[in-house]
């Protein structure tokens, strides 16, 4: 077994919602190894999203360690995990969530504005991901002259663009048609294959989740069972 | 420079609404500009006074109040006085009241002695008006702005002094000759200005014969301004015509202030012109902040930091009002000319406008650092829960 990517240990994720606490993770323990491709299902309110948030460091548990790409998270303060999910993560979520008022290519160039590439180079990069996931020719394209499918892809590349160690995918194919959201879930499988990315991907999608290599269940903020490698 | 493109694009995410905000700023520039630069002629009257070594002498109590003739004699007399002359205001337009007309009656000889090296006028012509009862020499400038030429006739109404022979408040005089200023500077405030025999006006006016508006004195030492100020007032101290003499810039500005506190009510002006205008940028701000709560929250998940977000939401409040600003201050700019027919002899200057650079920062400051301080804080969790 390779070494692991991701490695939480008895993490537990409570939030405070007025008067009351409410406990969405508890004692949850869980090595992902590097190059994996996990899909997180369950119900919702299972602690799908709250689990994938403190992998990519977006959230920070209330007890319990959480390691990524070699990264104590729960010691991170917000700035460092700013740097931290700039270096290591990219994100892609069920709504696309592009710039409206920047082209595809813009978006895409977005995470390259805090690294110290020029401007050249930055448009360099940003066109190969776009190639890399097949949309090169909507470059100029603004999200609203694209297609879901369309859309999404430019999200992956955005996620793709500064080379991540890992992929978090919140529930990429949820807005797209079949079609659409296979040929986003075989660009993904492709990524982790091909290109060796680690990606964690939410989903409700049984489908989609067959395209991972393996599938994680969640209940009430606990794992119910690791699935085998397909 | 880098996050330029990002600044200008969110800038215009909105376009109607961002091109209503740059309008309603353009115009509170504008009105800016043109207030600071009539505030800036206000304060910076160049009444045709000028020097350190000028010193002016009017009614103790309001220079409204006319001074006798005869006193000319006794500030003459003052020790460090070399020259001492006498004016007074005719108040006059020509043909409708916007034809202003800075008409003064003149003693010529003791004026053009006390003025020497001053004005440019040919021999000819100053020989010609002082030989003349009715000659008026009149400003290059005002002659061009009229069609005058020497050896016309022309009428001024003046808006105080009726005539003794038949009441009337329209004077004629004959243009014998015309002059310009050597100092460039003093060129806008003698722009206006004709001069006229001091006699002609004394023995044709109705009432106030043997009176003068105010003295003015050359000093042979300028340092001791003051003194010989103390000095002349003194020789009058406890008579029926007090006197209060003071430099020639201090009356000038004393002049202007009988208009009222002008400064005043221009800064108050523009203080409610800015103050409506924060609550609008402000509020666009705000909104345009709100609306993009999502989109900040992705900025922050790919890793911008609370800083560089806060500085993103400042930098696009900072170039929405600076470009404004700058609009609505050239806009101004170009309106000086206009200003100008408004103020006429006053000395208007480009250098009012700089304060308002300062003041567009410190509007995109207060208006862009709520929304700035909102984006900062903003929790990527709670932002992203309703986008995904």
């Amino acid at each position: 077994m390779s070494e692991a990517i991701v490695r939480l240990r008895n993490v537990d994720k409570r939030y405070t919602r007025g008067k009351q606490s409410v406990e969405v993770l508890q004692g949850l323990t869980l090595d992902i190894p590097k190059g994996e491709f996990v899909a997180l299902m369950g119900p919702s309110g299972s602690g799908k999203t709250t689990l994938l948030n403190l992998i990519g460091g977006l959230d920070t548990p209330t007890a319990g360690e959480i390691t990524v790409a070699g990264q104590r998270l729960d010691q991170l303060g917000s700035g460092a995990l700013a740097r931290w999910r700039a270096n290591h993560v990219g994100f892609v979520f069920q709504f696309y969530n592009l710039m409206p008022m920047l082209s595809a290519q813009r978006n895409v160039e977005l995470p390259l504005l805090l690294t110290h590439l020029s401007s050249a180079q930055r448009k360099t990069n940003a066109m190969a991901a776009l190639t890399l996931v097949g949309i090169a020719d909507r470059a100029k394209h603004k999200p609203n002259e694209l297609s879901g499918g369309q859309a999404q892809r430019v999200a992956i590349a955005r996620a793709l663009v500064a080379d991540p160690t890992l992929l978090v995918c919140d529930e990429p194919t949820g807005d797209l048609d079949r079609k659409s959201a296979d040929d986003v879930l075989h660009l993904l499988q492709m990524l982790n294959r091909e290109h060796g990315k680690s990606i964690v991907m939410v989903t409700h999608d049984p489908k989609a989740a067959e395209f991972a290599g393996r599938q994680l269940h969640m209940d009430k903020g606990a794992l119910l069972e690791a699935g085998t490698l397909v | 420079m880098k996050y330029f493109p990002l600044i200008w694009a969110t800038l215009w995410r909105k376009k109607t609404r961002t091109i209503f905000t740059l309008l309603s700023v353009i115009v509170a520039f504008l009105l800016f500009g043109m207030l600071e630069t009539v505030d800036y002629a206000f304060s910076h009257p160049s009444a045709g006074v000028t020097g350190a070594d000028k010193l002016i002498t009017t009614n103790k109590y309001s220079i409204t109040l006319p001074l006798p003739i005869a006193d000319a004699q006794q500030i003459r007399s003052v020790p460090g006085v070399a020259e001492v002359t006498w004016i007074s205001w005719f108040g006059a337009y020509y043909q409708e009241s916007k034809n202003f007309v800075f008409a003064l009656p003149v003693d010529a000889d003791s004026y053009f002695n006390l003025h020497k090296g001053e004005f440019i006028v040919s021999d000819e012509q100053m020989q010609a008006y002082r030989n003349t009862r009715t000659g008026a020499l009149i400003n290059d400038a005002l002659m061009k702005k009229f069609g005058w030429k020497v050896g016309d006739k022309v009428p001024l109404h003046s808006t105080i002094w009726t005539q003794k022979k038949d009441g009337s408040l329209d004077w004629t005089f004959d243009i014998v000759g015309t002059f310009s200023v050597k100092d460039p500077t003093q060129a806008s405030a003698q722009s206006q200005t004709l001069l006229f025999h001091y006699d002609l006006f004394d023995e044709g006016r109705s009432f106030g014969k043997g009176s003068v508006g105010w003295f003015e004195a050359r000093v042979s030492d300028p340092s001791q301004s003051a003194a010989i100020s103390n000095r002349i007032d003194a020789l009058f101290a406890n008579s029926p015509n007090e006197t209060k003499t003071q430099p020639a810039n201090d009356f000038t500005m004393a002049f202007v202030k009988q208009f009222g506190d002008i400064g005043f009510v221009l800064r108050a002006i523009l203080g409610a012109v800015f103050f409506a205008l924060l609550f609008l940028t402000g509020n666009t701000m705000m909104q345009s902040v709100r609306e993009r709560i999502p989109e900040l929250a992705i900025l922050k998940t790919l890793g911008f930091g609370d800083g560089m977000v806060l500085e993103l939401v400042l930098a696009e409040s900072l170039l929405l009002c600076v470009i404004a600003a700058i609009i609505g201050l050239v806009l101004s700019f170009a309106a000086l000319p206009i200003i100008k027919q408004g103020l006429q002899g006053m000395e208007l200057s480009p250098r009012a406008l700089i304060p308002g650079m300062a003041a567009a920062v410190l509007l995109a400051l207060i208006v862009g650092l709520p929304p700035a301080l909102r984006a900062m804080r903003l929790n990527i969790v709670d932002a992203l829960a309703d986008k995904r």
